[in-house]
């Protein structure tokens, strides 16, 4: 029988409370939410925290609302929310077809995007797609709000910019003119972690890729932005041997490991073709060619 | 800790340690053992049990976490001695063989018809891709679902006309 170590619990009823608690027990202590991660890690003695504060209460930290510049989620909002979202279909259409891969209907009732963000495992899909929107994270800590963007999140595998007295409270997906974007996972059965997944977002105005979004999930020790791939595309009109050309970058930038999922070869092979099938997919949703 | 949780409409408190898993809690507690205790890794869904409606994982859920909300398993879907249709169609079409997958199985799609009440085929696949079947096969567990949703319409229709 797998059980979690012993712990001391607390459910929070408030954001301000939970943050005092992280200050008052220190790093010994966790947030959980839907706990799909975390319980698990628990379980297996890879994670052993003294103490639980259960922000599933927080019902003003799940939301998804659209602001004139920018869609605000709250950290809480569910994944199932994410998939059902309309907004989110409409504006951001890379969460829908990331959600539609991320574990299974049962375990999406109650993962949440903070989450699966401060989970920070290279593999999960919500972390290409936020690093490929450029989202911006709003932290909370006991001295006020922060604000990082996507590129300095991770700083390793399963660590991130949050502090231990803080919490991610919510995800800020830039709104502009002319986006597309698209998600493509390659699994080894429904429902499993990433062999290879990557998110590409293109901002397109006259003709011509604005800006550009690529990330790569389950392809280096944490999520990889490929930069060099981003401004590969910069400024000129998409075409498919401007995909193929991102589709190397991202093969060359990528640093996968071998393991039970593939091969390095492999998972570099995925790296370059899902890159040039999310930039296509991406495109023909900014251009509108696809509903 | 004391763990108060409403299980199928009636509160159910003990004292437990904080890491007391909900799948232990509803069989420990009340004796339900109707809700099977699979993979522990929420993979299987034999555990699946109803939080306020929606399917969960009660392996993956602490039963501290579940105060203050209504948990259903397996054990309320027969009322007053007559089997829920979703039961009966996996009767009808032998949507089960071993039984082991079923209870999870049954809450799962339990849920999927009263969200949808006439799913497809692909929609009653997706519904249960977090329920694994070793030995009955999914064709016949669909098959079940399908029925039920039929039959269910049916009841509903005479529940009006009468």
């Amino acid at each position: 029988m797998q059980t979690p170590a012993p712990f001391e619990y607390e459910r929070a009823t408030s954001v301000e409370g939970a943050i005092a608690t992280l200050q008052r027990i220190g790093p010994e202590a966790r947030l959980i939410a839907g706990g799909h991660s975390l319980l698990p890690m628990m379980k297996l003695r890879l994670a052993n925290p003294e103490f639980l504060i259960d922000i599933n209460d927080l019902d003003e930290l799940s939301y998804i609302d659209e602001r004139i510049t920018e869609i605000r989620i709250g950290a809480l909002t569910r994944h199932h929310e994410l998939l059902e979202s309309e907004l989110l279909a409409r504006r951001a259409p890379v969460f829908r077809d990331a959600e539609e891969v991320i574990a299974d209907p049962v375990v999406r009732n109650r993962g949440t995007i903070g989450g699966s963000l401060c989970q920070a495992d290279a593999a999960e899909d919500l972390s290409a797609v936020c690093a490929a929107l450029k989202a911006n994270l709003v932290i909370r800590g006991p001295d006020g709000e922060r604000t990082t963007g996507m590129d300095g999140f991770y700083i390793g595998p399963f660590t991130t910019a949050v502090g231990a007295d803080e919490m991610l409270t919510e995800i800020r997906i830039p709104i502009r003119a002319g986006a597309g974007s698209a998600h493509e996972k390659v699994e080894r059965r429904a429902g499993d972690f990433a062999i290879a997944a990557v998110s590409a977002a293109v901002w397109i105005e006259g003709g011509t890729i604005a800006d550009a979004g690529i990330a790569l999930g389950a392809l280096g020790p944490t999520t990889i932005i490929v930069t060099r791939a981003e401004t590969a595309l910069k400024g000129k009109p998409p075409s498919e041997e401007l995909f193929a050309e991102a589709g190397e970058i991202a093969s060359e930038d990528c640093a996968p490991v071998a393991d039970g999922r593939g091969p390095v070869d492999y998972k570099r092979h995925l790296a370059n073709v899902l890159t040039v099938r999310a930039l296509r997919r991406a495109t023909a949703r900014a251009l509108q060619q696809e509903a | 800790m004391e763990v108060k949780i409403n299980i199928n409409g009636h509160d159910v408190a003990r004292d437990v340690e904080p890491r007391t898993l909900l799948v232990h809690f509803i069989r420990d507690t009340p004796g339900l053992t109707g809700t099977h205790w699979g993979c522990d890794t929420s993979n299987c869904g034999a555990c699946v049990v109803l939080m306020d409606g929606k399917p969960v994982k009660s392996c993956t859920t602490l039963a501290a976490m579940c105060m203050g909300h209504e948990i259903r398993t397996v054990e309320s879907l027969e009322q007053d001695g007559r089997l829920d249709p979703i039961q009966m169609g996996f009767h009808e079409k032998h949507g089960l063989h071993c039984g082991f997958c079923t209870p999870g199985m049954l809450m799962t799609t339990r849920a999927l018809l009263d969200e949808n009440p006439n799913p497809t085929d692909a929609e009653i696949r997706t519904a249960i891709s977090g329920a694994i079947c070793r030995c009955t096969g999914y064709k016949n567990i669909v098959s079940a679902v399908r029925w039920a949703a039929e039959h269910e319409a049916e009841r509903s229709a005479m529940k009006q006309e009468a």
